[in-house]
């Protein structure tokens, strides 16, 4: 086995491997813990409601997230923008998969609009703060990453170009988070409408100098090819079904027209398939990569820069970056005996309840045990008399029998008295 | 002209001789002519023609432009799917108007077609409809004015808008905020009537459960869209513009490319899966949408703008400011002289 170091810049000497050493299971381990520990990724979908968002995404994990009774954007008739994340668990060959998806019901829809990226730009902020707090601490076990990874915008079919709100939007999270432009309900458009639109939409991010996410080069030729196929065809313009149809013998998902069905996974039809290896079977770790190693470090620094320019810090962090390690280890094993005894304090609380609770338990008992004594006592006492009554009136009977008994004796002895003393008169006869 | 069949003309005198008017009219003792004055009308509105203003509202790529040309068979609005985009959107809403006369079968038709870009488009919509509501005052007011006069012109120019297309984006969920907002406050000044527009994203089912979902919708904010119920003169009225209402708002789909279909040339969008033919009731209700509005109430809705909606308006401006005074041909003198 040959070691080749494809670094330039530092000077790694290759050596020859005399036998086999067994480094090159590495990938394996690797990739062993990794689905042992499973995987996360954060996915935010914006844009105006009814571009089909919910069924793209549907259509992108094969579940329904959102369902049928999902209330759609007709019921929910909220003023603001809200920012909604749900969390599913998918599993597929033994990796698990931890899906979030945000999504920001309305958006774009009421009369004046203005502002209305601000609550979307505050919830990609305060989970990169979270990140950052929680990775300032000393003792980091567990960093859960609820960073959004990938925002994919939905661009209304229009066939003219963008709109003022989505050049706003775009420009203002660009530097933010991986934005990918995506042309919602394709089929509204034919062929080449879809290519002016594609090019006019593409010209003007130039324009306007937005920034959406770029795939890197990879080193292989092949891969490269591919890459540059898929850029040519950005915004991707999507079509959204989870309804299947059969045609020509042939199960798809589609949707079905008067004139004919427009099938989600052909390649000539849109460029769903496109978004879905992309999103999915190719660059899910690069889109995560990037977000860590740019969009979050810019973040990192600009928080960072902003305190120790000012050495007072204009937002509210814990403080927790402006002291020095020492200070911070105290602060944080303050914390945390704060939290062992408050823990401690509800222990208590609750065990004092439950002791509280057992001894009313056992006072009831007693309480109805003592009745219950009671009441035997009275039953013991009630038979008790009766038996008493019973022995009276037997002991009465008996020395009524026995009087009975005597006199009969009496007279059985008189009687026999009498006849005694008739044989001994001799009048026998 | 006398294109009059005399057999029609047989039957109407039968009938007018076999009726007992209530104002004890007389029956015919012979055929005099009177039917003859709808010929006579035709001829005077064929040689002067007639106008028609038509106001599309909608945010842009909806396809207005395309659909009036399709609706027209002309191109009587430049297609903006041809821009150089060199025309930004507009920063506020501007009414333009471009007028076009065309002529079918001997009948001139002035058509002027009212666009406003940038409805709707921008971040902050607010009062976006206030421009619009502006320009058709303005028309009404003109309008008054020339009535007012003492020395009237013999005809004078309508450019009071008869009717206001207004397209609805096919969600498929329900009406924007836009759209109510729009439609409440312009439903007493103009003809209203809501076009689902780009109808080929939704499928069937999609579109009856949009449609049913939007005209509950427009019952519920109380939006009384053309034809209105409340000028409904008679039974046969009443039965035909229930049938229209049941069917509004029509979803349509707009093209002026051929394509060729079954051997035949059909009007129509292609995509990869099929032809979207624009005329094919079954694809969309274009072809109800054209019927209705040109083939049968073109008239109609000339008369409810001339008759209610200008006359609200002429009632509440001579109400204001206790009456107009009507100005004196002052102007026209000084020209003479």
């Amino acid at each position: 086995a040959l070691i080749q170091c494809k670094t330039s810049t530092l000077n790694w000497q290759q050596r020859n491997l005399e036998g086999y050493v067994g480094f090159a299971n590495l990938p394996n381990q690797v990739y062993r813990k990794s689905v042992k520990r499973g995987f996360e990724f954060t996915l935010m979908v914006v844009g105006e409601s009814g571009l089909g968002k919910s069924t793209l995404i549907n259509s992108l994990f094969l579940t329904d997230l959102y369902s049928k009774d999902y209330p759609g954007p007709s019921q929910r008739i909220k003023k603001t923008v809200q920012v909604e994340q749900s969390k599913v668990l998918v599993k597929e060959g033994g990796v698990q998969l931890t899906l979030t998806i945000v999504d920001t019901p309305g958006f774009g829809d009421a009369v004046d609009n203005s502002n209305c990226w601000q609550p979307v730009i505050n919830y990609i902020d305060s989970k990169c703060e979270d990140f950052l707090n929680a990775e300032s601490r000393v003792n980091r076990r567990s960093m859960p990453d609820n960073r959004v990874h990938c925002c994919l915008y939905f661009i209304a079919p229009s066939g003219h170009g963008l709109k003022p709100l989505d050049i706003e939007f775009m420009k203002r999270l660009h530097d933010k988070v991986n934005v990918i432009p995506l042309i919602a309900k394709a089929d509204t458009l034919t062929p080449e409408e879809c290519q002016l639109f594609k090019k006019q939409i593409m010209k003007e991010i130039q324009e306007h100098k937005i920034k959406i996410y770029e795939f890197p080069d990879t080193e292989d030729d092949e891969d490269n090819k591919l890459i540059r196929k898929i850029k040519e065809k950005m915004p991707l313009a999507v079509v959204g079904s989870n309804v299947v149809i059969e045609v020509n013998g042939k199960k798809v998902r589609g949707r079905q027209y008067p004139w004919g069905v427009a099938e989600v996974e052909n390649g000539e039809h849109c460029d769903f398939t496109v978004l879905r290896n992309m999103l999915i079977r190719t660059h899910m770790q690069d889109l995560k990569d990037v977000t860590n190693n740019v969009h979050y470090e810019n973040y990192r620094s600009k928080k960072l820069a902003a305190v120790t320019c000012n050495g007072v810090d204009a937002s509210k962090t814990k403080g927790q970056l402006t002291k020095s390690p020492l200070a911070q280890m105290e602060e944080e094993r303050r914390d945390h005996v704060m939290k062992m005894k408050k823990m401690e304090a509800e222990m208590e609380q609750v065990f004092e309840m439950k002791v509280k609770e057992k001894k009313q338990k056992l006072k009831d008992s007693e309480a109805e045990l003592e009745r219950r004594h009671e009441q035997m006592k009275r039953n013991l006492e009630a038979q008790y008399k009766e038996l008493e009554e019973k022995r009276r009136v037997f002991e009465e009977e008996k020395v009524n029998w026995e009087a009975q008994q005597r006199i009969l004796e009496q007279q059985k002895l008189d009687a026999s008295k009498t006849m005694e003393k008739n044989k001994k008169k001799g009048k026998i006869f | 002209m006398a294109n009059t069949p005399r057999s029609r003309v047989n039957l109407l005198s039968k009938a007018i001789s076999g009726t007992h008017s209530s104002t004890g009219g007389s029956t015919l003792l012979g055929y005099i002519g009177i039917d003859t004055i709808i010929e006579q009308m035709r001829k005077k509105t064929m040689k002067t023609g007639f106008d028609f203003n038509i106001m599309v509202v909608g945010h842009s790529g909806l396809g207005k432009s395309t659909l009036v040309n399709t609706l027209f068979k002309s191109q009587v609005s430049r297609r903006s799917a041809g821009w150089a985009r060199d025309e930004k959107i507009p920063k506020t809403v501007e009414i333009k108007s471009v007028s076009h006369v065309i002529e079918e079968g001997g009948v001139k038709m002035k058509l002027t077609l009212v666009d406003t870009p940038g409805f709707g488009d921008q971040i902050n919509n607010d009062n976006c409809w206030e421009p619009i509501s502006k320009f058709i005052n303005e028309q009404y007011e003109k309008f008054l004015k020339e009535e007012v006069n003492i020395t009237r012109k013999k005809r004078i120019p309508d450019t009071r808008v008869h009717c206001c297309l207004y397209f609805i984006s096919p969600t498929g969920h329900s009406l924007r905020q836009l759209d109510i907002e729009f439609m409440k406050r312009l439903s007493h000044s103009v003809n209203i009537i809501p076009i689902i527009a780009k109808a080929d994203t939704m499928t069937t089912e999609e579109r009856q459960e949009f449609k049913q979902r939007v005209r509950k919708e427009l019952e519920m904010s109380g939006i009384e869209f053309y034809p209105q119920k409340e000028f409904d003169d008679d039974m046969e009225d009443k039965s035909d513009n229930d049938k229209i209402r049941e069917a509004m708002p029509f979803a349509v789909v707009g093209s002026d490319k051929e394509y060729q279909v079954n051997g035949k040339r059909v009007l129509g969008r292609k995509t990869a899966w099929g032809v979207v033919e624009v005329e094919n009731p079954n694809h969309c209700e274009f072809a109800q949408l054209r019927d209705f509005l040109i083939r049968s109430h073109l008239q109609d809705l000339k008369e409810v703008t001339h008759n209610i909606h200008y006359e609200t308006y002429r009632a509440k401006r001579l109400n204001e400011n206790g009456g107009l005074h009507p100005i004196s041909s002052s102007d026209t003198q000084e020209s003479n002289l």
